[in-house]
């Protein structure tokens, strides 16, 4: 081997190593910040109306969207599983696949998605542009802690805001779901519900589906608040910090979905 | 934004959300469907209860009279023990027989009771006596081969099996 | 550096020359690598947290370009210090607000969103905010920039009657010499780091230093070159030749 090969070699063996203790560093820099909202929710709370208003904007600004995609995917859910399901002659069980299928999964993972890129990048903005104006430095400097004031409710508003979108979503998919099955193809109503309710178990899977969302909400605040505060203080850092809120907080939200479906639902039904 | 409209605003949408999960908690699911009805309790014991899943309907003549409680292994017989738990309004003789049907090929899986003509009615706690086992159709199969094959030797030695294997098929009567 | 109480010092240089830098180490944002920072006989850099945010309570400090909070209104921006620190009832920090305001020359703007005002007038609402708790020291980070000939006067002014009427100290970290000369009791020259030159107004218009002189006439080339440092120009534009 020649000594350039081996300097190459080395050289890359380097960067490697540079990149995993960066990404590791970039990991504890992020439990570090969690760590540092959490002790900080006590303020978040006593001083409820700074959380109030999070819950406003990334809440109940988020629901028209969250309802009218509920809607269309219950009915989208409803028209695709009644050709699958017709040929089985199991058509009955159109309620049961449209209610699992929201409920235990696509209510919480789609909710959570269409909230990192609403109301997460909106997040990242905010804060990334409070700092690039030094409001950040300001309120630093007149002793009021950033974190405490504006950080922190913002976390708590979005880990508040999910789970309800999530179940808005749901709901508004299963009631697609109806409008399509019964009103549109024809199903029987009684039998819709019916073996809905017999084959949605409200623990695990009502249960599952808010824990998902819950863990959602908290993913995806976490990483809106923290690019946001360690955006670079320019036009340029912002809108590189509000695209990487997006896509870090839906990845994450896919893997989250991944590894929490494994564990919750390994056995099945249980009898 | 003043602080009443966002207040308003957030109150509406936490209501929204909350009603939003008591409607996937009991009309979608079924949360207090569950043990609410007046009812009692009967006991059935089976060879197999082939997919029978907790809070299965029970069905009389096609009526969803109430659901399955509990299922549980009996250590001694290895018999599954199946607790019904039946609404209040009706009552069903002492023999009455306990089978586990299917609804249709893919449906879902439930007991069915047929009543008898014994002027005595079950009641809280008793166990029903005759019971059916779950059609188990991998068994159907391998005895309808078993059947094929043993069949051009169908003279006397050969009787008490095929009689035999219909009766594993059909899960056997009890007592 | 020494800063005596009640007087108002101008910390001057060129862009980048680490003017903005201490402030943030007054303030306690920066460590420093070397050396001391000494507050009213505290040692900034080694006080506890909660020790370091009590000493910013007697501070005000004015950012450059206001940095107002854009969702709040004026009057919510001033009275945002009153309402985080003291336990005031709400008639009585309406009271203060307008106060402030009235000190500023805005009261009439209390209900305006910072995003409807003019440069000037931002700068004033952050003023009044930073002198909202009577602060013992202010902090000025470049107050004049990018402002009209009126709201310079009229900032200069501020700074120069609130500083005496309030018996605060100021440091006003700026490059506008011709606003400073007026108002300050003293200057620092601040270049590359270290302090080159200081002395009051009047010693200043009368400096013979030539980085002291080139400041204050505006001069082009001096001790502060021109040219950023290249190689040299011959060589630069004939090189890709041959």
């Amino acid at each position: 081997m020649s000594a350039e090969l081996v300097a190459g070699i080395a050289q890359w063996l380097r960067r490697l190593g540079g990149g995993v203790t960066g990404a590791v560093a970039q990991l504890g820099f992020v439990a570090r910040f969690l760590v540092a909202v959490l002790w900080n929710t006590p303020h978040a709370f006593r001083r409820i109306h700074l959380t109030l208003r999070e819950i406003y904007f990334t809440g109940v600004l988020s629901l028209v969207i969250i309802l009218m995609s509920g809607l269309f995917v219950g009915m989208v859910l409803s028209l695709q599983g009644y050709e699958t399901l017709k040929r089985y002659g199991a058509d009955e069980q159109l309620g049961i696949l449209v209610a699992l299928a929201l409920v235990r999964e696509l209510g919480p993972v789609i909710s959570g998605l269409l909230f990192a890129s609403r109301a997460g990048s909106a997040i990242t903005a905010e804060i990334g542009l409070m700092k690039t104006t030094e409001q950040l430095a300001a309120m630093e400097m007149m002793a009021v802690d950033p974190l405490a004031r504006v950080v922190a409710p913002r976390f708590w508003g979005g880990v508040i805001s999910m789970p309800l979108l999530a179940a808005l979503f749901s709901a508004a998919g299963i009631f697609g779901g109806y409008l399509v099955g019964v009103r549109l193809i024809g199903i029987d109503s009684g039998a819709f519900w019916g073996q809905m309710q017999a084959g949605v178990d409200f623990w695990p899977d009502v249960t599952n589906g808010i824990i998902k969302s819950v863990v959602f909400g908290a993913a995806v605040s976490l990483i809106s608040v923290f690019e946001g505060y360690n955006a670079r203080p320019t036009a340029e850092g912002v809108a590189s910090a509000t695209t990487r809120t997006v896509v870090v907080s839906s990845l994450a939200i896919l893997a989250l979905d991944f590894v929490m479906t494994a564990f919750m639902f390994r056995g099945g039904n249980a009898v | 934004m003043n602080r009443a409209a966002i207040d308003l605003w957030v109150g509406i949408f936490v209501a929204l959300g909350f009603g939003a999960i008591l409607f996937l908690a009991l009309k979608v699911g079924n949360l207090l469907t569950l043990d609410h009805t007046p009812g009692y309790r009967l006991e059935a014991s089976f060879d197999n209860i082939g997919g029978l899943k907790l809070r299965a309907p029970v069905k009389a003549a096609g009526v969803v009279v109430g659901r399955v409680e509990s299922v549980r292994l009996d250590k001694t017989t290895y018999e599954a023990v199946v607790t019904l738990r039946i609404d209040r309004d009706y009552q069903f003789t002492k023999d009455t027989i306990a089978a586990i049907n299917t609804s249709g090929l893919l449906g879902e899986v439930y007991v069915g009771l047929d009543a008898g003509g014994d002027p005595t009615m079950l009641k809280d706690g008793d166990q029903i006596a005759k019971t059916q086992s779950a059609v188990v159709v991998e068994k159907l199969i391998s005895q309808f081969l078993f059947d094929k094959a043993s069949s051009p030797r169908a003279s006397t030695p050969g009787d008490p099996v095929p009689a035999k294997a219909a009766d594993q098929a059909a899960g056997g009567a009890k007592k | 550096m020494t800063i005596p109480r009640g007087k108002i010092v101008a910390i001057m240089g060129g862009s980048g020359c680490g003017k903005t830098t201490i402030l943030r180490l007054i303030g306690g944002q920066l460590r420093p690598q070397s050396g001391r920072v000494r507050v009213g006989g505290l040692s900034v850099p080694d006080l506890a947290p909660s020790a370091l945010y009590e000493l910013r309570r007697r501070f005000g400090m004015l950012f450059q370009f206001g940095a107002l909070f854009t969702d709040m209104s004026v009057f919510e921006n001033i009275a945002f210090p009153m309402r985080e620190h003291t336990a005031l009832p709400e008639e009585l920090i309406r009271d203060l607000v307008l106060m402030k305001l009235q000190a500023v020359g805005l009261r009439g703007a209390a209900q305006l969103m910072p995003t409807e005002l003019s440069g000037g007038m931002a700068r004033r609402v952050a003023l009044a905010r930073a002198i909202a708790l009577d602060p013992l020291l202010v902090l000025y980070d470049e107050p004049f920039a990018g402002l009209d000939p009126i709201s310079l006067g009229v900032v200069g002014q501020l700074i120069r009657r609130l500083n005496d009427a309030l018996s605060i100290t100021s440091i006003v970290v700026t490059h506008d010499v011709y606003e400073s000369l007026k108002i300050v009791d003293y200057l620092y020259f601040v270049s590359e780091g270290r302090v080159i030159a200081s002395g009051t107004p009047d010693e200043v218009r009368a400096s013979s230093d030539r980085f002291v002189r080139q400041f204050v006439d505006g001069a082009p080339d001096g001790p502060v070159p021109f040219h950023y440092p290249a190689p040299a120009y011959r060589e630069e534009l004939f090189a890709d030749v041959g």
